[in-house]
């Protein structure tokens, strides 16, 4: 069972169809005693990172997520704006993030050519960096594209962190992953066969 | 991988899916779980929803369908259809959808794309321009599928959508709807040119060679398409279908750096 958590930011509804349609089950969970005994997480996230902090800090739940996620390690999945919480911080805010991963989360602004269109919005190919159970079976595939839609990308410190890289005027981590803590920039949900095999492995894991 | 997304433009009306000439002639396409699964398969980069007759006639979004759509399609979908409110463009996304198209109601109340941008991001609203050429020159935008006529110029509402929060334009030649002549390069390149957001172009593609001239000449950063991938070939029957990728590709590489 996979529990999304619902903390009032994107677009869930689409998560949880895809997962049905995997025939793998998940529930969407807003009742922090609930998401307390979850043993596989899926952090969700469209919308600004300072709101997200904001939300995940009020109440109970930032330390929930953190035991679950530091103390008994379940498997955690960033996506989009989730995976940017996994962060240290972002350029986009002033508050921290999660700070479970190494990394920051910049703008794509001023670091790439102006006449690209920002948000970066579309299907983009990532490359592998990193050997990862999250994507495994993407040789298979001639190319692996996902849809994206963010302005804000992710850096990581040490590259041993850093599983998919995607290129967007500039070189990013479109996937990251630290132990049992994984972030996905694009959105695997909307992706076809590659989001499905995205969610199939995590699934497993 | 596509530089520029093609995106099949499926019209809705009541429960089935039909295609419009010029906004008129109302053909039966088929049923839209169908198509979409169809879609689906083919792997298309995106789709988009626009109810035509919630829209002419105000009548309520049908999440219904909606719903059965997002069960089956995971790929950006986008839905336009007489949207009235924050509350609705909620629903909307809750469902699965990620973008909503307004037409209509921007015109009575701007506010709203400004409400959705604000909450969504301004990457979940997409501000649509419906434009028809007037018989002795000069062209008008219509509201309500065609049915009301409306003062602004194309490049003043184009901007004005553009500053309340829109974060993309779709442009649709009404003329050109149906017609598999091409777009019409001139009104998307002035619109183009004239703001900073990507512009979908709409109404016309016949051919893989449209959707190169387009984005070629007129800065088009997406196309929607509609009889080409609902048709046969031109004056044939109903088959869903989609280019072929590869001399898509080849055809915007040639336009494309």
């Amino acid at each position: 069972m996979i529990t999304i958590v619902d903390y009032g930011m994107g677009n869930l509804g689409s998560i949880k169809n895809m997962f049905k349609y995997l025939g793998v089950e998940s529930t969407i969970q807003s009742d922090v005693d609930k998401i307390k005994r979850a043993s596989k997480i899926l952090l969700p996230g469209v919308g600004s990172f300072d709101t997200a902090m904001q939300k995940i800090n009020r109440g109970d739940l930032r330390e929930v997520l953190d035991e679950k996620a530091l103390k008994e390690q379940v498997p955690i999945l960033g996506i989009c704006l989730g995976m940017q919480l996994l962060t240290k911080n972002s350029e986009e805010g002033e508050f921290d993030g999660l700070g479970w991963i190494d990394a920051k989360s910049i703008s794509f602004k001023d670091r790439v050519d102006s006449q690209l269109k920002i948000p970066h919005m579309g299907w983009n190919i990532v490359r592998k960096n990193q050997k990862s159970k999250l994507t495994e079976g993407f040789e298979l595939f001639d190319e692996s594209r996902f849809y994206f839609v963010h302005s804000y990308f992710v850096r990581v410190e040490d590259e041993k962190n850093s599983i998919l890289k995607t290129e967007y005027g500039v070189e990013f981590d479109s996937a990251i992953q630290k132990d049992n803590i994984f972030g996905v920039q694009f959105h695997p949900e909307k992706s076809h066969k590659f989001g499905m095999k995205l969610f199939e492995n995590f699934a497993r894991i | 991988m596509l530089k520029v997304r093609v995106i099949p433009c499926l019209l809705l009306k009541n429960r089935s899916l039909v295609k419009t000439v010029k906004f008129k002639k109302y053909n039966y396409i088929g049923d839209p779980i169908n198509t979409v699964r169809i879609f689906n398969e083919l792997e298309v980069d995106e789709l988009m929803f626009l109810d035509i007759f919630a829209s002419k006639e105000s009548r309520d979004i049908n999440f219904e369908i909606l719903k059965d759509i997002a069960n089956e399609c995971f790929m950006p979908l986008s839905y336009g259809g007489n949207i009235k409110s924050l509350d609705d463009a909620k629903k909307i996304f809750a469902i699965g959808f990620e973008k909503v198209v307004i037409n209509s109601n921007a015109f009575n109340n701007l506010e709203l794309i400004e409400q959705i941008a604000k909450y969504f991001g301004q990457q979940s609203v997409v501000g649509s321009i419906d434009v028809k050429k007037g018989l002795f020159g000069g062209e008008h935008i219509y509201s309500r599928h065609g049915k009301k006529r409306e003062k602004e110029s194309v490049v003043e509402w184009a901007k004005k959508l553009e500053s309340a929060g829109a974060g993309e334009l779709l442009l649709t030649s009404i003329d050109r709807d149906g017609t598999w002549s091409g777009y019409d390069i001139e009104l998307t390149k002035r619109v183009t040119s004239s703001v900073q957001i990507p512009v979908i172009a709409n109404g016309g593609a016949g051919s893989i060679s449209d959707i190169a001239e387009v984005v070629g000449r007129a800065n088009a950063s997406a196309c929607a398409v509609g009889s080409m991938v609902v048709y046969q070939k031109r004056g044939m029957g109903v088959l869903v279908n989609f280019p072929d990728k590869k001399s898509l590709e080849k055809a915007l590489d040639s336009v494309v750096e």
